[in-house]
């Protein structure tokens, strides 16, 4: 089992959970985040002066997936959040030890 | 059906009306020539028909000075704070409704508008001893004493709120209120007696100068104003500041504020009037032609400046153009107070931007850059621009035509007046609030521990979260 976290852009939420709900995919956790990497933030004023804001929200998207549907969910996570510009996000995969299901104790990939 | 009964009952209607009126109708039969006790009881009618006009305005116009401050003041400096201190400093407004309202019924509407000496009032009226329900020909001869009264304490309410700006984020709620009430006691009451009070050395009728200020650019702009630039100086920075970038958690919730003190005003300078004929007129158009001039000149000033107009800049314009236009609201011309208004909103952008990064001091909300400057301004332009077309201050002439009144009737002496007036508002506003600095730090303390400053004033003042969102 992995689990998989996508940092996106919120812009391209909805179209991620869409992509995702199509290839079969129904677990998911949406946070709502706060960073950067290389992409620059943008200037604000208050009272005249300028300054830099360089947390940018952005969306933080958890799934853990079978093995199998490893690429799968990677492709519709790339597919729908791509838009080829500084800012759209990183995947990053682990391995997940167990999972389970809290309402009645099953284990391992069932609980998936 | 239905259609039916609403047909019906709207018949009725008509032809009720035409049955009431003759049923009302007086009779045509020619009537005694008035008695004596009829032309009495006539004018007695007259007197009470203008009162009540006179008396609804005012009313009025107390509640909505009061709605300046709450919510107006408490939305307005509450949106700018950051989100711990939200509470904190809502309540540093709200606890002056609560308390200046006692202390004005107890001492300090005496004090006041007391006879007492040139400086200030006496103790004749403590408890509110002697102030009926009939009008004072002081104070608005048309309307009862006490609605002169609750109006003036909506006053004394909000000009100590304002100083509150100058401190925000890092002073203890307890000093705070201790130091505020004896504020309005040291520095107010004798500023409203001196300029407002009859016998004071600045009031327009009798006084030593004659000093004209409609509805308080010098009793509440400057004092609080002035007395916010001390305190800033005696506190000292928060935590953090310039380095940290500190900025308003709430926008939206400063937005809102600002309108509501832009639509209250109306009732601080055309409520001034205390009546409901002309003059309350005069004082209304030039509120609003300053409050749009100013928010103009300020976001063009700004958007030159930083090639964007901010939502910020525009609300502080207006605001500016409110607080200097206090002073002169009663007394000029309607495109004077554009002018003035249009001073206002790039003077007072210029003191914010520049001139409080020179000087260094932290002036929070920025009450002096606009109501210590505003007011000052407002002071001087207002011995500038006075016509006595507006309002006769000075009395007619015996061909009717009202004396020189401003600079713009000729009356040049007036200009030095409104600077002795000014003066004397900043000398007070400084030896009073260092007076009462002193004596309430060495006391209580003033300044929150750098922990609780931290924490934010909702927890470690009031035990509170302005927002709890996960609840």
């Amino acid at each position: 089992m992995v689990k998989i976290e996508a940092i996106v852009q919120t812009s391209r939420l909805d179209a991620v959970k869409e992509a995702l709900l199509e290839a079969g995919i129904e677990g998911m956790t949406i946070l709502e985040a706060r960073g950067h990497g290389r992409q620059k933030g943008h200037t604000e004023f208050y009272r005249g002066r300028e300054y830099s804001v360089d947390l940018l929200p952005k969306n933080k998207i958890e799934l853990v997936v079978k093995d199998e549907m490893k690429d799968k969910t990677i492709s519709a996570i790339l597919g729908a959040a791509r838009s080829g510009r500084i800012g759209d996000g990183k995947i990053f995969i682990s391995r997940v030890d167990d999972v389970i299901r809290i309402r009645n104790d099953e284990r391992g990939e069932a609980a998936l | 059906m239905l259609r039916r009964t609403i047909k019906l009952l709207f018949l009725s209607a008509l032809l009720a009306i035409p049955a009431v009126a003759l049923a009302v109708a007086p009779d045509l039969k020619p009537s005694p020539p008035a008695t004596q006790a009829q032309v009495a009881a006539l004018q007695q009618a007259i007197r009470a028909a203008q009162t009540s006009g006179d008396n609804a305005w005012v009313l009025v116009s107390a509640a909505l000075v009061l709605m300046m401050t709450a919510p107006g003041l408490v939305l307005f400096y509450g949106g700018l704070v950051r989100r711990k201190n939200i509470l904190g400093t809502m309540m540093q407004s709200f606890a002056m409704m609560g308390l200046i309202t006692v202390l004005w019924a107890v001492v300090g509407y005496s004090l006041a508008f007391g006879a007492g000496n040139g400086v200030i009032g006496g103790y004749e009226h403590a408890f509110l001893r002697g102030v009926s329900l009939a009008p004072n020909p002081n104070y608005g001869g048309t309307i009862p004493e006490q609605t002169f009264m609750i109006y003036q304490l909506m006053f004394a309410i909000i000009t100590p709120a304002l100083i509150t700006g100058a401190f925000a984020e890092r002073v203890k709620f307890s000093s705070m209120a201790v130091f505020l009430c004896l504020w309005s006691l040291v520095v107010y009451c004798p500023l409203a007696h001196m300029i407002w009070g009859v016998g004071g050395i600045l009031n327009i009728a009798g006084g030593r100068w004659p000093v004209l200020d409609f509805a308080g650019g010098t009793v509440v702009h400057i004092t609080s104003g002035v007395s916010a630039l001390v305190c800033a100086i005696y506190l000292g920075k928060r935590v953090g500041y310039p380095q940290q970038n500190i900025t308003p958690h709430s926008m939206v919730l400063s937005f809102i504020g600002a309108a509501m003190l832009w639509v209250g005003w109306f009732g601080f300078n055309a409520g001034s009037a205390l009546g409901a004929g002309p003059l309350a007129t005069s004082a209304f158009v030039n509120t609003q032609f300053a409050a749009a001039a100013a928010a103009i000149t300020w976001v063009i000033t700004e958007w030159l400046q930083n090639g964007k107009p901010t939502a910020l800049g525009a609300i502080s314009g207006a605001v500016a153009g409110l607080a200097t236009i206090t002073q002169a609201s009663g007394f000029v011309q309607p495109m004077s107070a554009l002018l003035i208004g249009a001073i206002a909103g790039v003077v007072c952008c210029f003191m914010v931007f520049r001139v409080k990064k020179f000087f260094g001091y932290d002036d929070s909300l920025d009450a002096f850059g606009v109501h210590g400057i505003g007011g000052t301004m407002g002071a001087l332009l207002t011995g500038l621009l006075a016509s006595g077309v507006i309002n006769a201050v000075y009395g007619s002439d015996a061909a009717g035509n009202p004396l020189a009144t401003g600079a713009i009737d000729g009356n040049w002496r007036q200009f030095l007046n409104q600077s002795i007036g000014a003066g004397l508002g900043w000398a007070f506003a400084i030896v009073g609030s260092l007076a009462l600095l002193f004596l309430v730090d060495k006391t209580m303390g003033l300044r929150l521990s750098p922990a609780d400053e931290t924490q934010g004033l909702d927890l470690s003042q009031h035990g509170e979260e302005g927002y709890d969102l996960n609840s």
